[in-house]
């Protein structure tokens, strides 16, 4: 399970079949995924995009394998995510999935290398050198690799993670809100690699993302909404998406998330 | 500010059980040793005010022999009987009738082997016709009459199981009685004996077995109605004379337990001693927890600070809730330490005494353990309340927490000087040519070196996790590297979680080294100085009668028995105990390193006496000493001989005639064999033991058995203290699972994040079992290095005591390694399965 088996080109990525994933029960109970199809296919890259409680986090962690759906079935390659358990997910984690968070990326007692190496350290693998160079080389980190997390500003620290979700050369990258703690310039190094690893890497990426400037970088746009995909838009620009956003009604959240509403639309 | 503490202390139950838990056991100890001990003190003075007569005459004696008077290391002095009349004569007495006591009579059981009374004496009595006199209650049967009569009391009847009508089997300091058990009693009102056995027989019959015809140990004396006690203690002693002491029974309860406070002291500051230590270790575990709460409430501390509360409040806040676990510590602390005051009595019951009645909890215990529990936790929360004070407002506002680490150089700076100061000490202590003086040395500077080490833990820690710890990496891989980095994160708390652990196993391995080196010393002793093949000595320690010595010398190929014994006399007005030897049969029995005259004029009155004795005392050869015996007859003693020191036989060496003469008993310690020439040890021994087997309290033994059985005393002391010792220890685990738990706590999100790049969940826990292993191990082995620096030290301060040999046992300090590194893994149980059970989401969005 350490390599993407022989796959016939046309299969996406990953993708979802009827995700549906409902929190609590009786009067708390929450339906944040609801009967969702998706596809992610090889060597693109999409930003899931919508109101706060639209479910798009939601998506990516069922998605990735991070939390469980209450039906329906999520997919890595042909892999069935719910027929694993957790060691098995664990695994599946580690050597298929690369995974950038909004913050705390980083293991504060591990220098840069051996943060970006650590999924690999841990399966006790050796990191292809040649690919790990180019990844390293295409982040612009290599005179920071011994420093530690905390001897580098939070936009190095978040290259370092994308390096880190990469090395392993995995069948996807999760991206959830990568450049939410960060200043327009940091992030933009941040989205410029990631497309960069799509279009010169060929890798796959998933962003979970609210600002409209970051779905831009995108090839393709998912909007989701009430926990059902709502539109998708091709070869977005930050202008489109943020026009289309304007277009949903704050209204229609009251129906997903009782406090959704109030933070709708902050941002 | 005080809704803020209450809400936080809410918040943070489980951190806060989990200090709480280091004072709960710190105060339950002593409590404990506060319970126990007043559970035994009370114990004793039951037992001494159990005198039921109102005045008691019984002979004067020259000097106090303390307590050891009241043992059989004493000299019998008696009362005619005669006096009895003369009292009965005196205006307001009731009654009266004169006592037989004495040690040495032991209740065989069906077996034929000694009643075991734990060391406490077997004592035999005279039974008193006078009921209103006697401290005992007949409870079954009835009162023996003649020769063939004996009573026992009911706690040795339910041990052995006997029943009125059986016939038992006595031992006496004398003969050997059967007799048939006519009559079970109970002493004083509780039955409580500490352990000891009572053997009760008529007055003519105690009297020929126990002391002599005609001669009573003790009379008493009943007052009339009316009659004070204290005055007719005033008109007894009238007419009696200054021969004979006359006591109200008030009197002698309390010169008795005077007597035995001493003792209990000793018992006392020994156990508070140890409830001292598993404070100071408890000390640690606090101040750790505390400096981790306020670590990681920082932003919610700094926002207080922003929102304008000032430092004193944020101190008080902190403090305050140091105060409720110190309260709430201090009252489970309180009902544990119950808990631990029985195992107590069991663990001294195993080491022979036998405390029966009820556990005593005084108010003031109750006091001492919340002034403990609160003081300790308030000093230990203090530090860290201080650095909470000390927040910049801004914290608040920053996203990662990192908790500051703050400079070594003062710790390092006091730590080197402690050090220093305590080798100083320890090197002085060593090279001291007087025993007590080095001793205590040797302990100051123990004490300055584990408080420096406490100081440079945390600079010392760094560069052990680097290397030892870089094993790590090399064994497990990156799960190895992460426990490695996370030791290392942060010295301070790694080194206090480690230092717990370190004064627990200093003071362990310290012991064993003295241990270890008193047992090689033992050997060497014995060997180099009993020439004599074989050694008689009772099992239970106890004196025994000389026929033993008298029916080996018949055997065949023994050459000679020489008996020794022990006795006390006022020498040149002060008391000492004296050994009595065979002067005929010594040399060849016992070696003696003669640094000046000889053994040879022993005999008669001569005096043998060690060189540190002959040095204190100024005694030469050829001085005279003035001699007080415990009656009050005067006799002289000339030094013979000043010989090297040697623990077989004591410092003071007289003949057994002038033993006699100064009123000793009779009563054998120790017999030495020696065979013919010719003789094969292996051959005469089938025949010696024939002899010895007719006496269950004695037992014959080659020189390893004898030289092994005096080891078995060293070992059972060692055991005691360990037993002890491993409340700190236990401590010491605990803040290991403290410091662990709350380590996870802390990194949730990097445990979050690990599992999510695809860490296992077995790996998971792997790695926090070998952060605990790590760290336990570099407190076992700060605390094996020094402690065996403290015991070879104090060893050599030692050497003129007798510790002649220096061992330093390396399997049982590998054993202590390994005990440490287990200590890790169990204290990682806990805290590693709620790192594994962590929802990954849950971990990562954790703020």
């Amino acid at each position: 399970m350490t390599l993407p088996g022989p796959q016939s080109a046309a299969l996406p990525a990953a993708r979802g079949r009827t995700l549906t994933k409902v929190f609590g029960e009786g009067d708390t109970r929450v339906v944040a995924l609801d009967r969702v199809d998706v596809d992610f296919d090889r060597g693109r890259f999409t930003a899931i995009m919508g109101p706060s409680g639209s479910g798009k986090s939601t998506l990516m962690h069922c998605m990735a394998g991070l939390d469980s759906v209450t039906e329906g079935q999520a997919f890595i390659g042909d892999v069935d995510l719910s027929s694993l358990d957790d060691k098995a997910l664990t695994v599946l984690r580690r050597d298929r999935i690369g995974f950038v968070f909004q913050a705390f990326n980083l293991l504060p007692t591990l220098t840069a290398l051996e943060n970006i190496t650590l999924p690999m350290d841990i399966a006790g693998r050796k990191p292809d050198q040649a690919w790990l160079d180019q990844v390293i080389d295409t982040v612009g980190l290599r005179d920071r690799l011994a420093h530690r997390p905390t001897e580098l500003s939070g936009g190095q620290q978040q290259r370092v993670a994308c390096a880190r979700a990469l090395a392993g050369r995995p069948d996807i990258v999760f991206a959830d809100e990568p450049t939410g703690n960060l200043d327009s310039r940091s992030g933009a190094d941040v989205l410029d690699f990631l497309r960069s690893s799509v279009r010169r890497m060929d890798q796959t990426v998933v962003m979970v993302t609210h600002d409209p400037k970051a779905a831009g970088y995108a090839d393709r746009v998912l909007f989701l909404a009430d926990g059902r995909i709502v539109d998708e838009m091709a070869e977005p620009t930050a202008e489109r998406v943020l026009e289309r956003l304007k277009a949903f009604d704050p209204a229609e959240d009251r129906t997903g998330e009782a406090d959704a509403a109030s933070r709708a639309g902050v941002r | 500010m005080w809704r803020t503490t209450w809400r936080s202390l809410l918040a943070h139950k489980l951190r806060l059980a989990l200090s709480g838990l280091a004072i709960v056991l710190g105060v339950a100890f002593v409590v404990g040793t506060l319970i126990f001990t007043d559970t035994l003190s009370k114990t004793f003075n039951d037992l001494f005010e159990s005198t039921a007569a109102d005045v008691n005459v019984t002979r004067a004696a020259a000097f106090d022999q303390g307590l050891e008077g009241t043992g059989t290391g004493g000299t019998a002095t008696y009362v005619p009987a005669g006096l009895v009349d003369e009292i009965a004569d005196v205006e307001g007495v009731a009654a009266v009738e004169g006592n037989v006591q004495a040690e040495g009579v032991y209740i065989l059981d069906a077996d034929g082997e000694v009643l075991d009374t734990g060391g406490a004496p077997g004592i035999g009595i005279s039974w008193d016709t006078e009921e209103s006199l006697s401290p005992t209650t007949l409870v079954d049967g009835r009162a023996a009459t003649g020769p063939g009569e004996v009573m026992i009391d009911t706690n040795s009847a339910e041990d052995t199981g006997y029943r009125v009508g059986d016939t038992i089997t006595v031992l006496t300091p004398g003969p050997r009685v059967e007799a048939e058990l006519v009559g079970t009693f109970r002493f004083g009102d509780e039955g409580g004996l500490a352990g000891a056995s009572l053997t009760a027989f008529d007055t003519t019959t105690a009297q020929e077995l126990l002391s002599a015809p005609g001669q009573f140990t003790g009379i008493g004396v009943g007052a009339a109605d009316g009659v004070d006690p204290d005055e007719l203690a005033d008109r007894v002693a009238a007419v009696v004379g200054s021969d004979y002491d006359v006591k109200t029974a008030s009197e002698q309860a309390e010169s008795l337990s005077s007597d035995f406070s001493e003792a209990l002291q000793f018992i006392n500051i020994f156990l508070l001693v140890f409830a001292a230590i598993a404070l100071f270790v408890g000390t640690f575990i606090i101040l750790n927890t505390f400096s981790m709460l306020v670590a990681q409430r920082t932003r919610e501390l700094a926002l207080l600070r922003a929102l304008g509360a000032s430092r004193g409040q944020v101190t008080r806040s902190v403090l305050g809730e140091a105060l409720v676990v110190g309260l709430v510590g201090s009252t489970l602390g309180l009902a544990a330490g119950y808990g631990i005051a029985a195992g107590l009595r069991a663990l001294f019951g195993s080491f022979g005494l036998t405390l029966d009645g009820d556990l005593v909890l005084s108010t003031d215990t109750v006091l001492w353990a919340y002034a403990v529990g609160v003081l300790v936790t308030l000093v230990s929360a203090y530090v860290p309340a201080r650095r909470a004070a000390r927040m910049p407002p801004v914290a608040a506002m920053r996203d990662d927490v990192v908790t500051a680490q703050r400079g070594l150089r003062r710790r390092t700076v006091v730590g080197a000087v402690l050090a220093a100061v305590g080798i100083a000490a320890l090197v002085g202590g060593t090279l001291s040519d007087d025993g007590g003086t080095g001793a205590s040395l040797v302990g100051l500077g123990a004490l300055a070196l584990i408080l420096g080490a406490t100081a440079l833990s945390p600079v010392l820690a760094v560069p052990f996790l680097r290397s030892v710890g870089a094993l790590l990496p090399r064994i497990w891989g990156t799960t190895g590297r992460l426990a490695q980095e996370n030791a290392v994160r942060n010295p301070r708390r790694t080194a206090a979680t480690a230092s717990a652990l370190m004064i627990g196993l200093a003071l362990v391995s310290a012991f064993s080294v003295i241990g270890a080196s008193t047992n090689a010393s033992i050997d060497e002793l014995v060997t180099g100085s009993v020439r004599a093949e074989f050694v008689v000595s009772s099992a239970v320690q106890v004196p025994f009668s000389g026929d033993v010595a008298a029916e080996l010398a018949e055997v065949d190929g023994v050459d000679a028995i020489m008996p020794l014994r022990w006795g006390q006399a006022q020498l040149d007005g002060r008391t000492s105990f004296l050994t009595a030897v065979d002067p005929d049969s010594l040399d060849r029995s016992i070696e003696l390193s003669l640094v000046d005259g000889s053994t040879e004029r022993l005999g008669g009155n001569g005096l043998l006496v060690d060189e540190s004795t002959a040095d204190g005392r100024g005694w030469a050869v050829g001085d005279t000493v003035e001699v007080l015996t415990r009656d009050g007859r005067q006799q002289e003693l000339v030094v013979r001989g000043v010989f090297e020191s040697n623990q077989v036989i004591g410092s003071t060496v007289v003949s057994l005639d002038s033993l006699t003469a100064f009123g000793g008993v009779a009563l054998d310690r120790f017999l030495f064999v020696d065979l013919a020439d010719d003789v094969a040890p292996a051959d005469v021994r089938p025949q010696l033991e024939e002899v010895t087997d007719a006496y269950p309290v004695v037992d014959l033994k080659d020189r390893g058995e004898f030289s092994d059985e005096q080891k078995s005393s060293v070992d059972q002391l060692l055991l005691l203290i360990n037993a002890m010792l491993v409340l700190s220890v236990l401590i010491a685990a605990l803040g290991i699972v403290n410091t662990l738990a709350m380590s996870v706590i802390e990194r949730t999100r990097e445990i979050g994040l690990l599992r999510a790049v695809g860490l296992g969940r077995a790996q998971l826990r792997r790695m926090v079992r070998l952060e605990a292993v790590v760290i336990s191990i570099y407190g076992a082995v700060l605390g094996l290095v020094l402690g065996t620096l403290f015991g070879v030290a104090l060893s050599r301060s030692l050497a003129d005591q007798g510790i002649t040999e220096l061992v330093v046992p390396l399997p049982r300090m590998a054993v202590f390694l390994l005990v440490a590194a287990v200590i890790g893994v169990l204290a990682a149980v806990g805290p590693a399965r709620r790192a594994a059970r962590l929802k990954v989401l849950d971990a990562i969005a954790q703020t």
